[in-house]
């Protein structure tokens, strides 16, 4: 990320005046990233976890391996495809409370199907169509009823969480051969260290997703929704149409992120990823965008999610602090992030 | 009789009210004494009091937050908040050498409804003075409410055996469910204070455009402080009614969900989430809708945990029903069949 946000930092910079010109241009630079509302945020979550784990390692002497920071990747594979698809909706400036819920409704519907005969080959691409179809609705709920998304992804929430119950009220473990061999395979990397299939598949969405939106005309349009969706009718782009796909990315890495978990899990329970949306939200707060929508990456999401595992990882380490501390640091953290964001916009302005 | 049903047509309430009389409608074909009321040891029975008294805690919370929705904001942590008061009274109860007396429950819920206004405060200052969007201000506590509240229970489920305190979640007075009487007494108050006087125009004014409203005179950082902060006096009181309930504190389960529903209930009541306008009769009417359609599922004889995919029918319907373009489908639609009725509609 460090090295991203720099160098496209400065084609946003161009109003700010230089205010001093005894200053060095290098300082004056440094200053513009962190204070602007676009690379600011993502910058102090960096520095943030950098220290985080700086402080894991001087504290457990088994902390500062390789392998920890792989195993936040191994850990929270499903969380970062979450908030990769998060991070498309809230850019736009909505929000999508749906997909703790789609999260356990594809682990269901992959664990039921896989129990009665289906091939992995076949379940999981269905999946995929069918969490993208549940997107799209809501995108059309969202666009064409004009329905709030609060409401909209609201009501998605309820229909996967009660799918859930209906195709069964208790955990189903999974035998089948493939998806415990996904969940169980390790891939070297060479001196001790491995990751799992589910992180390479991580990778493939981040990559896909910086390309997609930073890359494309698509993504363009996503950050101009953001930034004003009235100005972007005006100039005639496809606003629409973005606004109805950007909740079927986000279906689709829901569906993903199922899929993810289920390798990780091996199980489909209807009360599995509960408040997963807020850890989502939380991450993509976190990772620096901001939720009126306009400004974030994708990579900044990622930030986010492994600022998350790492407090989790902290707070393992220690042993003696009760899970629930979790909870409380990840809504201090939200706390600063977004007065920061405050700061750093209401400065700009 | 075609401008009553016009006009019927065009209230905001129409599609909340149809719905909740197709609900009983159902309720009194599947189960033909819905409708009655026994008088069993002088306290009142029947399955409209059981909506009435299951329903009461998530109506006290829908009555607050229809206010904090009228200002265009949003209060997510009001599930967090009932778990910490529910909490917050249950600790205090057992660590009391007097469970049983009137003035530790006094004391407890003192304590508990204090706590809330202070978190209510804290809502309001985040919204009104930081100036961060409500949905985010709120979802802080809403993620550290929780573990605030676990900490406070420090990971137990705290079973309490209090006489008073239970009578606040199940205990009737004059026949009718405390839980009931002090719902009315919310509503009461808040339409009392809101529609009796200008406090409820000058919400309604801060949600229009706070920046305009604050130039006309309208001090808008004391209304929000004052909205978010009775929103957590609700959020405690339905705690306590819940935690009393259930004469037990669960820090993760006390109130789960319930912001979701009382959102909802709002909203099938026909307040807008863009705020500027509310009702609190559309908030009575669309919390009654909610626990009217978990008890027809319950005697329709479906599995009541398939309740979610019928909320989110409900939720669904009401919402495209109200919405823009169906409103204006339905204006095209009648024009055509009757154009008198919508030039008297107009005029």
């Amino acid at each position: 990320m460090s090295t991203l946000a720099p160098e496209r930092a400065p084609r946003s910079e161009q109003p700010a005046p230089r205010r001093s010109a005894s200053r060095p241009a290098l300082v004056e630079r440094v200053r513009d990233v962190f204070t602007s509302p676009k690379s600011g945020p993502v910058l102090v979550t960096a520095i943030l976890f950098v220290a985080v784990f700086a402080v894991g390692g001087v504290r457990y002497p088994a902390f500062l391996s390789g392998q920890v920071f792989l195993n936040l990747f191994v850990d929270n594979a499903y969380l970062i495809v979450l908030a990769v698809g998060m991070t498309f909706v809230i850019l736009t400036g909505g929000i999508d409370l749906s997909v703790g819920a789609v999260v356990a409704l594809s682990g269901m519907i992959a664990a039921s199907l896989l129990q009665s005969g289906w091939s992995p080959g076949v379940v999981i691409p269905l999946i995929l169509v069918i969490t993208s179809v549940l997107g799209l609705l809501v995108g059309l709920m969202i666009h064409v009823f004009e329905v709030q998304p609060f409401i909209a992804t609201l009501a998605a929430m309820f229909l996967a969480r009660g799918l859930c119950y209906v195709i069964s009220q208790n955990s189903i473990s999974i035998t089948e051969p493939t998806f415990v061999a996904l969940a169980v395979t390790r891939i070297p990397l060479g001196g001790g260290l491995s990751i799992t299939p589910s992180v390479v598949i991580v990778l493939v969405v981040i990559a896909v997703a910086v390309w997609v939106l930073h890359f494309t005309r698509f993504g363009r349009t996503v950050y101009a929704i953001g930034g004003g969706e009235h100005s972007g009718m005006l100039m005639g782009l496809p606003v629409a149409r973005t606004k109805v796909i950007v909740y079927v990315i986000s279906g689709f890495c829901s569906g993903l992120a199922g899929v993810l978990f289920t390798f990780y899990t091996l199980s489909g329970y209807p009360l599995s990823a509960i408040g997963t949306e807020l850890d989502a939200i939380a991450a993509v707060v976190i990772g620096g965008t901001l939720l009126t929508g306009g400004f974030g990456f994708v990579l900044g999401s990622v930030l986010g999610v492994l600022v998350l595992g790492i407090i989790q990882t902290i707070i393992t380490f220690e042993g003696t602090l009760s899970s629930w501390w979790t909870r409380i640091f990840i809504g201090g953290l939200l706390l600063v992030f977004i007065i920061l964001q405050k700061v750093l916009t209401s400065r700009r302005r | 009789m075609k401008t009553l049903v016009a006009r019927a047509f065009s209230s905001r309430l129409f599609w909340p009210v149809a719905m909740l009389v197709v609900l009983v409608v159902i309720n009194v074909i599947a189960f033909p004494g819905f409708l009655s009321i026994t008088v069993k040891d002088g306290h009142l029975f029947g399955s409209i009091i059981d909506i009435l008294r299951n329903g009461a805690p998530m109506l006290i919370i829908a009555i607050g937050m229809t206010l904090v929705i009228a200002t265009r904001g949003i209060d997510l942590s009001v599930g967090a908040v009932c778990a910490i008061s529910g909490a917050v009274a249950c600790s205090i109860i057992l660590g009391s050498s007097d469970p049983g007396s009137i003035t530790t429950v006094a004391t407890a819920v003192a304590v508990a409804v204090v706590i809330a206004l202070v978190l209510g405060l804290w809502n309001g200052f985040l919204v009104s003075v930081i100036g961060i969007q409500p949905i985010i201000a709120t979802l802080v506590l809403m993620t550290a409410g929780r573990g605030i509240a676990m900490l406070i229970t420090e990971g137990q489920i705290l079973t309490v055996n209090s006489p008073p305190f239970k009578a606040i979640g199940s205990g009737f007075a004059l026949g009718v469910p405390i839980a009931v009487l002090i719902a009315a007494v919310i509503f009461a108050v808040a339409a009392l204070l809101t529609r009796r006087t200008a406090l409820g125009m000058l919400i309604e004014a801060v949600g229009i455009n706070p920046e305009a409203s604050r130039q006309a005179g309208v001090r808008a950082r004391g209304l929000l402080f004052a909205v978010y902060t009775f929103c957590a006096l609700c959020a405690a009181i339905a705690g306590l009614i819940l935690t009393a309930n259930q004469t037990a504190a669960d820090a993760n389960n006390t109130g789960l969900f319930i912001e979701l529903d009382a959102i909802l209930a709002v909203v099938i009541g026909g307040t807008s989430l863009a705020g500027g306008r509310y009702s609190l009769v559309g908030t009575l009417v669309g919390a009654l809708v909610i626990q009217t359609l978990v008890t027809t599922v319950y005697t329709v004889g479906i599995s009541p945990i398939v309740t979610m995919v019928f909320k989110a029918a409900v939720v669904t319907a009401v919402c495209l029903l109200q919405s823009p373009a169906t409103t204006a489908a339905i204006g095209r639609w009648r024009r055509r069949l009757a154009p008198r009725v919508a030039v008297e509609v107009a005029s």
